[in-house]
């Protein structure tokens, strides 16, 4: 199927350098998740595997062989975008025979290639409409069948979901899961909900500002993060980050997740304000204002009655804090 | 309530602005079309009276199709206008996809160089273009005609083509591209349908003035067979007597086709709107 290595790439749109030089590598099989802020070049990225966007130094490779000057439609990929991207003028079943119709295929081949897609994709009986008779749920799965019906070296996404709503959202999630389960291929997604990229991926390529901030598995990232904005990044609601010197340790600054503080109302190390209380039945996240490090989260499982404006008092669980120094790398025992 | 109120004579407001508008507009035309069908005293006599059945007269048709070459110039006036407006909306559709979609060094300079002739008019080059025609041989012929309005409808259509084709959406292009289409079939299979409101429009902006045109088809071709509608019309203008039921008859005539032509491309320029406002 597909292996992809990225050497050393970089795009700059005239002198302003987008991807400041990024080494990947992607093993067959693999899904692997570009995540980051918008703005952080993950798209320019994707843009660039795919042939779209051309490189300004370094080497994209396909199955070890080199595609930088390989136009799209020979590098054996397929690519779902974020507006769908179908063909206003084609039926559903044209959209996704494009590219083979393209490709010289045999009408036989070409019935049989969408019929089977249209049957993973349960798309039957939509298969003589056009794009604008369909909803947003049912255009995305034809412009995942469009790929699929390709059966390419790679498949890049680019926030597939972004435009469907959270129900639909969650359902295409899991469908893509699957798809990536049945057809063993080698997937690249890029999204900025890093909720995607953690329930997705085998593995994730946090991006920030053009580079990349770390690799890794979503649970290696979760635990072990490199830096204080892969720390940030990954996890929701978002890590806390204290000042470290109050609390005595050595470290300049102390990063901490919701669920490792602790709260009281009669002692602790930070004392604090709450502001705002959210209940979510399963879980209550409870926000505190404290003068040292501002505002806090601390996330409860269960139901829990805190009022707000009351004083309380929150201890970080000393064993699940992460330490860095003072210029965002990861301080490791 | 009130705000429902105040929109209503706001709308009332701003039709009877569009209709006194109207009026004015098509004024000339009712006069012409009325005028046409009336005999050579009554038009003197009563210039804006309907058409009585004492005055009732065809006299100016009959002359318009028994004297002169009524249809060749009819014919000619055709073919210069679809041939012009055709080549128009492909070459300027064209170029405004190489401007809007395309990274090139000098592309803004490029689109700014082909916009200059909105802003100067062709007619002040009249005479070097006559100069050209004759070195080139062609004078007095259709395809003088069509090459000059052609550059004239060019700028305004690169304009306002490259402005829409901007707004088409990248993936699509994209999306074609990874399924190996040609840069020509995603130009013409993708992007010009979905531009169709502004092919409408600059259509309709680049027709008028080439049907209704006098200037250049009196100075590049004004011989007999090469004559246009409006030039031919001129026959019946004479310097001391002037067959003004054949000149209306005619004029009433050459609003058909333009009138034909406006209302097939008026549907899309309608259809256009519409489609962005409600989705």
């Amino acid at each position: 199927m597909g292996a992809l290595t990225l050497t050393q790439v970089t795009k700059s749109f005239g002198t302003t350098d987008v991807i400041k030089g990024v080494d990947l590598a992607v093993e067959e099989g693999e899904f692997c998740v570009f995540v980051g802020p918008s703005g952080c070049g993950k798209s320019t990225l994707l843009r660039m595997i795919a042939g779209l966007e051309d490189v300004s130094a370094g080497e994209v490779a396909i199955d070890g062989v080199r595609v930088n000057g390989v136009a799209p439609a020979k590098r054996e990929i397929a690519m779902v975008f974020q507006s769908y991207a179908l063909y206003p003028h084609l039926t559903v079943r044209d959209n996704m025979g494009l590219a083979l119709k393209q490709a010289g295929k045999s009408r036989a081949e070409i019935r049989a290639a969408t019929d089977k897609a249209a049957a993973m994709l349960e798309l039957g009986p939509l298969m003589d409409r056009r794009p604008a008779e369909l909803s947003g749920g049912q255009r995305q799965r034809v412009a995942i069948g469009r790929a699929v019906v390709r059966t390419p070296k790679l498949f890049l996404f680019d926030e597939p979901l972004s435009n469907l709503d959270a129900a639909l959202r969650v359902a295409t999630r899991i469908e893509i899961a699957r798809l990536h389960r049945e057809l063993g291929a080698t997937m690249i997604y890029v999204t900025h909900d890093q909720v995607e990229a953690m329930t997705l991926a085998d593995k994730i390529v946090v991006l920030n500002a053009g580079r990349v901030a770390q690799i890794g598995a979503p649970m290696d990232l979760y635990n072990d993060p490199d830096n204080v904005f892969v720390a940030g990044f990954i996890g929701s609601p978002k890590m806390n980050f204290l000042k470290a010197g109050p609390l005595g340790l050595r470290s300049d600054a102390l990063g901490i997740r919701p669920e490792h503080l602790a709260i009281s109302t009669t002692g602790g190390q930070i004392e604090g304000r709450i502001s705002h209380v959210e209940k979510l039945g399963g879980e209550t996240l409870v926000y505190v204002t404290t003068p040292a490090d501002g505002l806090l989260t601390v996330r409860l499982f269960g139901e829990h009655d805190h009022a707000p404006d009351s004083t309380v008092w929150l201890t970080p669980d000393a064993t699940r804090a992460l330490h860095f120094h003072e210029n965002g790398q990861r301080m490791r025992d | 309530m009130s705000i429902a109120r105040h929109s209503t004579s706001r709308s009332l407001a701003a039709h009877a602005v569009l209709i006194l508008y109207t009026l004015i507009a098509l004024f000339p035309v009712f006069v012409i079309v009325v005028n046409s069908f009336k005999s050579r005293r009554a038009i003197f006599a009563e210039p804006l009276a309907l058409p009585r059945a004492e005055t009732f007269d065809l006299v100016g048709y009959r002359t318009v199709l028994q004297q002169g070459d009524f249809l060749l110039y009819f014919q000619n006036s055709m073919i210069v206008t679809l041939a012009s407006l055709f080549f128009v909306l492909l070459f300027g559709a064209m170029a405004a996809f190489a401007l809007s979609e395309y990274r090139f060094r000098g592309n803004s300079l490029m689109g700014l160089y082909l916009a200059l002739g909105i802003m100067i008019p062709i007619r002040l080059g009249t005479v070097a273009i006559l100069q050209m025609m004759v070195a080139s041989g062609l004078v007095n012929t259709l395809t003088a005609l069509i090459l000059v309005y052609t550059a004239q409808g060019l700028p305004l259509a690169v304009f306002i083509l490259s402005e829409f084709m901007r707004n088409v959406s990248d993936d699509l292009k994209n999306a074609g591209r990874i399924d190996g289409l040609s840069e020509y079939t995603i130009f013409f299979r993708l992007v010009l349908p979905l531009v169709r409101p502004a092919m409408a429009t600059v259509a309709v902006f680049t027709m008028i003035p080439i049907w209704n045109d006098l200037w250049f088809p009196l100075i590049l071709a004004p011989s007999e067979e090469t004559k246009t509608l409006t030039l031919g019309s001129q026959s019946f203008i004479g310097q001391f007597v002037t067959d003004w039921n054949a000149v209306l008859a005619a004029l009433g005539l050459a609003i058909v086709p333009v009138l034909v032509l406006y209302l097939i491309f008026s549907r899309q320029l309608i259809r256009g709107i519409t489609a962005g406002a409600v989705k």
